[in-house]
């Protein structure tokens, strides 16, 4: 047998060369496109002789970054933020009451079946709903993530309850605290692993969502980053130089949350597609 | 105390209760509505009528709902399989002893964080302008043809979707390798059972587990299969990518095909029900034999 020091050098070339070629040569040509100017446009991949920042500078005007940033960041902080607060109680009291009542244990199997139904089986009622209900904005599309959200975070949830002794919120009981007490002095500080888990996903799923936004928000005002790539890709048309800039401030983002947060992010997915 | 009065303290009642009711409110009933304009002729505004079964004759017999069926299989189909394929090649080599391990993992998972929609924008720009460019270069008709332009599309949009997916399933089997004792390893060794035999024999089935999470979400996300084609081919050329989703919402919502395609959504939920519960039957009972 191999002693465990020896590095395997011929999957390690062969690794670094798929990610050469499949993940940094698309990379490196988004970027040198983005810096180009037209007539550089001959030989794609050639190294720029001059760099064009002004294609960034028009991007952002063109389609009004600062605002769809504004509105994307709204809809992912807000998001995050009051489906942790929502969805973990809920989940909590599921969870705890499941054996004690029909009640908690009908709407268990009531969420989780909701799992099967994909986004398109109710997305056309859903826009004639929604205009009646006015929520074609982001505060409305925020509103929806929340709940669209419970299924999958009642099940990621649950399953992570399901693992703290019951004895704990017994002891916090006799103690005399109420149950939003105990769920948030005892159990929550607990969930801590599962609720970066659920905020990984939350955060992923809004940030880079396009479908929802697409049939919602039709008000220019109101797009995000993703959606107003699409809108204006008619007007990018052959600038290729100018959309590039453009995707490349949309990337930018989230490629600096993901320099710092790497690891965080990679064991939460697993955490959350494991359970 | 109150405890005594209820069974369960009624503040997990209403914890509870108001994300019930407005789930409820805002999915079940959206969905539920659907299921009922599905019988009617409703346009998504005015007056309606019922309409029987009319719409799912429509959904059966139409050339286009069928096609974009038929397109839909075979591109769940292919792409699973090829998305399983990668990955477990990758996760293998990312679990080796190779050097920049953490370095390369990192790589090969970045595709999951971009967003689908500027991706597919991204690999049009390669498929249009980049390959082509090459195929003059050496002088070849067959890659200087835009792809997305002729009848071999669909194997460009499978392939931005193995780019796109083989990050989520390389993850999961990655971490379904680290969960195999070393020790089974050493026993398979001494039983002779080294390099691909050891594969096929001792990690692919201990890897039982993360094979049945990737199969069914990754065959349930591709049959809902939708930004990638609204970037790259917007369903085209004609309608030889236009797959189940895409359809509905493009005709749906812009052709007057309110109705028919409401009843389309309720055909695509039964398959998508169908096909994940017998695959979860299948791939749990493949786990207890083999666990």
């Amino acid at each position: 047998m191999k002693s465990r020091k020896k590095y395997n050098e011929p999957v390690t070339v062969i690794l670094l060369a798929g990610a050469a070629v499949f993940i940094f040569l698309p990379l490196y040509m988004t970027l040198v496109v983005a810096v180009k100017d037209t007539s550089q446009m001959q030989h794609i991949l050639s190294f720029p002789k001059s760099i064009h920042l002004e294609n960034f500078v028009n991007a952002w005007e063109m389609t009004d970054y600062p605002r769809k940033f504004f509105n994307t960041a709204f809809i992912t902080i807000v998001n995050v933020i009051a489906t942790l607060l929502t969805n973990s109680f809920a989940a909590y009291a599921i969870s705890r009451n499941r054996r004690k009542s029909k009640f908690f244990s009908v709407l268990y199997y009531y969420f989780i079946s909701a799992l099967f139904i994909p986004f398109h089986v109710i997305m056309l009622p859903l826009v004639v709903q929604a205009n009646t209900f006015h929520l074609d904005n982001i505060v409305g599309i925020t509103f929806l993530y929340v709940i669209f959200g419970m299924p999958m975070n009642t099940f990621i949830y649950c399953g992570a309850i399901r693992q703290i002794p019951e004895a704990l919120d017994e002891a916090a009981m006799i103690d005399g605290a109420s149950p939003l007490q105990v769920f948030w002095y005892v159990i929550f500080p607990v969930l801590k692993p599962t609720t970066a888990t659920v905020a990984i996903l939350s955060v992923m799923w809004t940030w880079n969502d396009f479908t929802m936004p697409l049939i919602l928000l039709s008000d220019q005002d109101q797009q995000t980053l993703q959606l107003s790539q699409y809108v204006f890709q008619g007007q990018f048309s052959t600038n290729y130089n100018l959309a590039f800039a453009s995707y490349t401030l949309v990337l930018i983002p989230i490629l600096v949350i993901y320099l710092f947060a790497q690891k965080k992010i990679m064991n939460g997915v697993v955490a959350g597609a494991v359970k | 105390m109150k405890a005594k009065h209820w069974k369960v303290n009624p503040v997990y009642y209403i914890g509870v209760g108001i994300m019930a009711i407005l789930f409820f409110t805002f999915h079940t009933v959206p969905f539920l509505k659907g299921v009922f304009y599905s019988f009617t002729d409703w346009k998504g505004f005015g007056d309606w009528n019922f309409v029987g079964l009319k719409n799912y004759g429509v959904v059966f017999s139409n050339k286009d709902i069928l096609s974009a069926y038929f397109f839909t299989f075979k591109f769940a189909l292919v792409s699973t399989i090829l998305v399983n394929i990668v990955s477990l090649f990758l996760a293998c080599g990312l679990s080796a002893n190779v050097r920049f391990k953490s370095f390369l993992r990192g790589v090969y998972f970045l595709p999951y964080m971009l967003g689908m929609l500027i991706v597919g924008f991204v690999f049009n720009f390669i498929f249009g302008n980049l390959i082509p460019e090459l195929g003059r270069a050496v002088k070849s008709d067959a890659l200087s043809t835009n792809i997305l332009g002729s009848s071999h599309a669909f194997w460009a949009i499978v392939f931005v979707t193995i780019w796109a997916g083989c990050a989520f399933d390389t993850l999961i089997y990655m971490a379904g390798l680290q969960a195999i004792d070393k020790e089974i390893y050493e026993a398979a060794a001494l039983d002779g059972a080294i390099g691909w035999k050891r594969f096929i024999r001792v990690t692919f089935p201990l890897l039982a587990p993360s094979f049945t999470i990737n199969m069914v979400l990754s065959v349930k996300s591709y049959l809902m299969v939708y930004d990638q084609i609204m970037a790259m081919t917007g369903g085209g050329p004609g309608k030889s990518t236009t797959s189940i989703a895409v359809m509905i919402y493009k005709q749906g919502l812009g052709h007057g095909q309110f109705a028919v395609q409401t009843a389309n959504a309720v055909v695509l939920f039964i398959v998508v029900v169908v096909i994940s519960v017998f695959q979860l039957r299948v791939l749990e009972k493949r786990e207890e034999k083999v666990g």
